[in-house]
């Protein structure tokens, strides 16, 4: 078992974050040692993020830039938000990855680089030069290690094929970089361990591969001039953690709400990137009471949780862009219906296909009003993985007390990326409290809860309580079908107002970084992070700014609008070309200035500062 | 009715099932004949009434929920077999109807439709067939005949029509059958042994729409016509028809023909059996139509096969029982943590 040398520890610089870049073909493993290298910094109490980041094809052909599958993630010893703007480090298991990879790398960071895969071939697929390497070579630490070659040494022992041996290479990659960084790799060993357990060949090709690589930058004389770093602990609360992605929280946290509700879950779904995880997720858990089913279409998905939840059920579906805009017509007969129903909207880049596996936030406006008539629904938007888990909760929390189907918003950023997730005990979880109706004595299905207007919920099989209800117009006690003129005004206002209450509910917005600032920075969703980046650094170069972050787009909290008239400027950064930035324009009757990207990419805190600063200087307005 | 007496489920009856509030069908329409088969067999399921839900999409068919005293969704185009799914997902113990029609069924639902019955989950999908868009007041629907003048077809139906009963078996059904408006009897035994049925269930019910395809089915179920026109499906028994069952239909070459039952060959006369494994003879009965043919009514297909209820409870019991432990914290099994003080 390699342990921390002694000589090396003595020369290596303590870092309080670093960004590290993996990249290589889509079938290299990258996000897989991305993940691992992402346990281990956990393991050793790093706080951290992750953004993978990989082509819409499974395959792409070998060696293209096309074919890049990247993993980025930052780790450190204080608060990180995001997964970093700008890499550190970039690892490039060919040239590809490198051409690629490259792209947003510091100035002067550093590059290891498997020259193994310097054929021409691949440079040419790549289009790289020889002289392209060499001014690579005077830009940034280049440092050429030849990952193919030594794996296949480390294994060659072992009788495995060539194909099967050059596998593993990736496992030396992350050994080296494990080393570099002092992170211990008894997580990584562990993983392999059960991962393989039932090929005992792979098993030990692996661990001696990452062995392998660990020790190379121990013994390998061309590390002595190498920097070698290590990253103190972060302060974090204290209690038991684990690494979450978007997608897992999202499941997790609906299994946890219908646990507290005393309620079995539904998921109904159809699969679609990037939120195809939260149907694979849920799947396996049938022992904790949760059903999935994969339905035939997105409507169907949406359609089966409609039925369910109408037995009984604590009910979902999840899809992207594309699907919420199939699952529209029959979202709103849940609301016309009245019954809980959560729907989670993993947004990708858009309109159409898009941009399938990369991240956007431009479906704020159609989870707020894409659909025909006044049809208003409760929409919430996670801010980072961990948060997917809290959000999917609250959905549950708010469609079962308000009898209403509730979107929540994450996005393939969110989705994929992961961070620490402090496991909470069920009671430091809000109560979830979920009457069913069985008396029959006074039974109207739309006699309303005063406070809430909640209808009661009386599923099939409960004796004295047979109703009919469905997507026509109803009568606003019996739900009779009712075409009356002023039945009608009475209970599109009272759908309405059922929206509205639930600002009783929800906390009220808090104003982050200097609140005694003439500006502020108005976010929602993914972009949190940045954003609490971007007012770090403003802050801490003398320029007050404050934060305020939406986790609720409709209702609005209700001191949103005293709060933002506290401010001279409202800039609003977004992922989409200005949807909240509008929102907030009609709501308050306010200026915003809006700062728009749309790169399939999570807008970096450094393009955030950089507009404050013209913001500033006048040159935005 | 002596079973349902014996057991402890308490006693409703067909006045139980009648909500009270008008009945919105055009006066005539085939949809009442049906409406009163069904509220006549419920009774007779020895399933309390709570535990129906009758699940529709949109038609006139689709009304059919709200004159039911039972649970009852009337959801939105084409979908009810999907919201019907979730319901019987969420309690397999319920008796879990769709009410749908051609339209609603065949066109815009049919996705939702061909899935169902694929997964032989416990529905019971009733459609009426008028081979029409009555809501919509008179459009062609996938199973009007070619050539047939409607408000969006002045030229005569451009499309092929669908053969539902060839569609359900195509899609896997393991019940498939077929009944009429007005011949109550024979309906409610269909709609019996559907009930009984354990699986998917797919009855196709010819219903007259009195306004906008009045009388389409005469030529084979009025009373004159169906000595000739209409053959009933009977369990083992030879395909006989004509007033004095003077006519069977013989196989020839994968086919159905038509030949004098005096000079029928035993060995290739057809006898009716539901429950074949094979639906190769479904099809052939099912694609006999009128004119060359008598139209059959009846169970075309009858089989066992394990229900899609049944398969994911088996898998949710192995599930659990694997399992040691199903508290809030087992859903973090498996995951690697380590803990900050």
């Amino acid at each position: 078992m390699p342990s921390d040398s002694g000589l090396a520890s003595q020369e290596r610089t303590i870092v309080n974050k670093v960004t590290v870049r993996f990249a290589g073909d889509s079938g290299d493993g990258m996000q897989l040692i991305g993940n691992l290298f992402a346990t281990e910094a956990a393991w050793m109490g790093n706080d951290l993020a992750t953004f993978p980041d990989y082509p819409a094809e499974i395959r792409a052909p070998i060696g293209t830039l096309n074919g890049v599958s990247g993993f980025q993630l930052q780790i450190g010893a204080s608060d990180v938000y995001t997964p970093g703007d700008n890499p550190d480090v970039l690892v490039a298991m060919n040239p590809a990855a490198l051409k690629v990879g490259l792209k947003g790398l510091k100035d002067g960071g550093i590059v290891l680089l498997n020259t193994s895969s310097l054929t021409e071939r691949n440079l040419q697929k790549a289009g790289l030069t020889k002289e392209d390497l060499d001014r690579i070579k005077s830009s940034y630490r280049l440092y050429e290690v030849e990952i193919t070659k030594l794996t296949q040494l480390a294994v060659n022992d072992l009788g495995l094929t060539p194909a099967q041996a050059e596998r593993c290479k990736n496992f030396f990659a992350l050994g080296l970089i494990s080393w570099m960084f002092n992170r211990k790799i008894e997580p990584t060993i562990d993983w392999i361990k059960k991962k393989f357990a039932k090929n005992p060949a792979i098993m030990e090709a692996n661990e001696k591969t990452l062995v392998a690589g660990y020790r190379y930058g121990e013994n390998a004389e061309i590390f002595s001039a190498f920097p070698l770093y290590d990253i103190p602990r972060a302060r974090m609360n204290p209690g038991l953690y684990t690494n979450l992605t978007g997608n897992q929280a999202i499941a997790y946290g609906l299994v946890a709400a219908a646990k507290q509700a005393g309620l079995e879950l539904f998921l109904g779904s159809y699969p679609i990137t990037p939120a195809s995880e939260i149907l694979h997720e849920l799947a396996k858990l049938k022992h904790l009471n949760v059903v999935t089913f994969q339905a035939e279409d997105e409507i169907a998905g949406i359609c089966s949780a409609i039925g369910a939840s109408f037995a009984g059920m604590i009910a979902a579906t999840s899809t992207s862009g594309p699907g919420l805009s199939l699952k529209q017509e029959a979202l709103g007969l849940a609301l016309m219906l009245e019954i809980p129903l959560v729907i989670v909207d993993v947004q990708r880049g858009g309109p159409s296909t898009g941009l399938p596996t990369k991240t956007e936030q431009s479906d704020l406006m159609q989870a707020i009003y894409g659909r025909h008539g006044e049809a208003p629904v409760v929409v919430l938007a996670a801010k980072n993985s961990a948060d997917c888990f809290h959000m999917a909760y609250e959905a549950v929390r708010i469609a079962t007390k308000y009898m209403i189907p509730v979107i929540v918003l994450s996005d393939s950023y969110l989705a994929n990326g992961s961070e620490p997730f402090r496991i909470p005990s069920p009671n430091e979880l809000p109560e979830i409290k979920v009457q069913l109706r069985t008396d029959p004595n006074g039974f109207y299905p739309y006699l309303r809860d005063p406070k809430t207007l909640a209808r009661p919920w009386a599923i099939p099989g409960t004796p004295g309580l047979e109703h009919r209800i469905g997507g026509l117009e109803k009568d606003s006690l019996t739900g009779c079908v009712s075409y009356d003129a002023d039945n009608h005004e009475k209970m599109v206002l009272t759908r309405q107002e059922k929206i509205a209450r639930v600002q009783q509910d929800i906390p009220d917005v808090e104003v982050l970084g200097s609140p005694d600032s003439e500006v502020a920075l108005v976010g929602w969703g993914s972009t949190f992070g940045a954003i609490a980046q971007s007012v770090d650094e403003l802050n801490r170069s003398g320029i007050p700014v404050a934060q305020v972050h939406l986790s609720y787009l409709n209702p609005l909290p209700g001191n949103l609008g005293e709060v933002l008239k506290r401010f001279k400027k409202v800039i609003v950064p977004e992922i989409n070309l200005g949807q909240l930035s509008r929102i907030l324009r009609a709501t308050y009757l306010i200026e915003t200035i809006p700062f728009n990207r749309v790169l399939g990419v999570p807008i970096r805190a450094q393009e955030i500062v950089e507009f404050v600063h013209q913001v500033f200087e006048g040159v935005v307005a | 009715m002596k079973m349902q007496e014996s057991a402890s489920i308490p006693k409703f009856t067909r006045k139980d099932l009648i909500p009270g509030g008008e009945v919105k069908w055009c006066p005539g329409c085939g949809d009442y004949a049906i409406l009163a088969s069904i509220q006549k067999i419920l009774p007779e399921l020895n399933t309390p009434r709570e535990n129906f839900v009758f699940v529709s999409g949109i038609g006139c068919s689709s009304r059919f929920p709200y004159y039911m005293n039972t649970y009852g969704l009337h959801s939105i185009h084409g979908r009810a077999p999907a919201v019907a799914t979730g319901v019987k997902l969420a309690n397999p113990k319920l008796s879990v109807w769709v009410m749908t029609g051609d339209g609603d069924a065949m066109s815009i639902g049919g996705n939702h439709l061909i899935h169902a019955l694929r997964r032989n989950l416990d529905l019971k999908i009733v459609m009426f067939n008028n081979e029409i868009y009555g809501l919509t007041k008179g459009q062609y629907s996938p199973t009007t005949q070619m050539g047939q003048v409607t408000k969006s077809s002045p030229y005569g139906v451009p499309d092929y029509p669908f053969s539902p009963l060839r569609l359900a078996l195509g899609a896997g059904a393991t019940f498939v059958a077929r009944a009429f408006d007005v011949d109550g009897p024979h309906l409610q035994a269909i709609l019996k042994e559907a009930a009984l049925h354990k699986g998917s269930a797919f009855i196709e019910i010819w219903q007259n729409c009195v306004v906008f395809n009045d009388s389409v089915f005469d030529p084979i179920v009025s009373k004159e016509s169906r000595p000739d026109h209409l053959l009933y499906l009977e369990e083992g028994q030879p395909l006989l028809f004509g007033k004095d069952k003077e006519n069977a239909v013989i196989s020839e070459e994968m086919s159905p023909r038509v030949v004098p039952a005096s000079e029928a060959p035993k060995e290739r006369l057809l006898v009716h059996k539901s429950g074949l494994q094979d639906p190769a003879y479904a099809f052939l009965v099912s694609g006999m139509t009128y004119p060359e043919f008598p139209v059959p009514m009846g169970i075309f297909r009858n089989v066992q096969s394990p229900a899609y209820d049944e398969i994911l409870d088996g898998q949710v019991k192995k599930a659990k029982a694997k399992a040691k432990d199903n508290s809030f914290m087992a859903l973090f099994d498996g995951l690697e943590t380590w803990t900050i003080n």
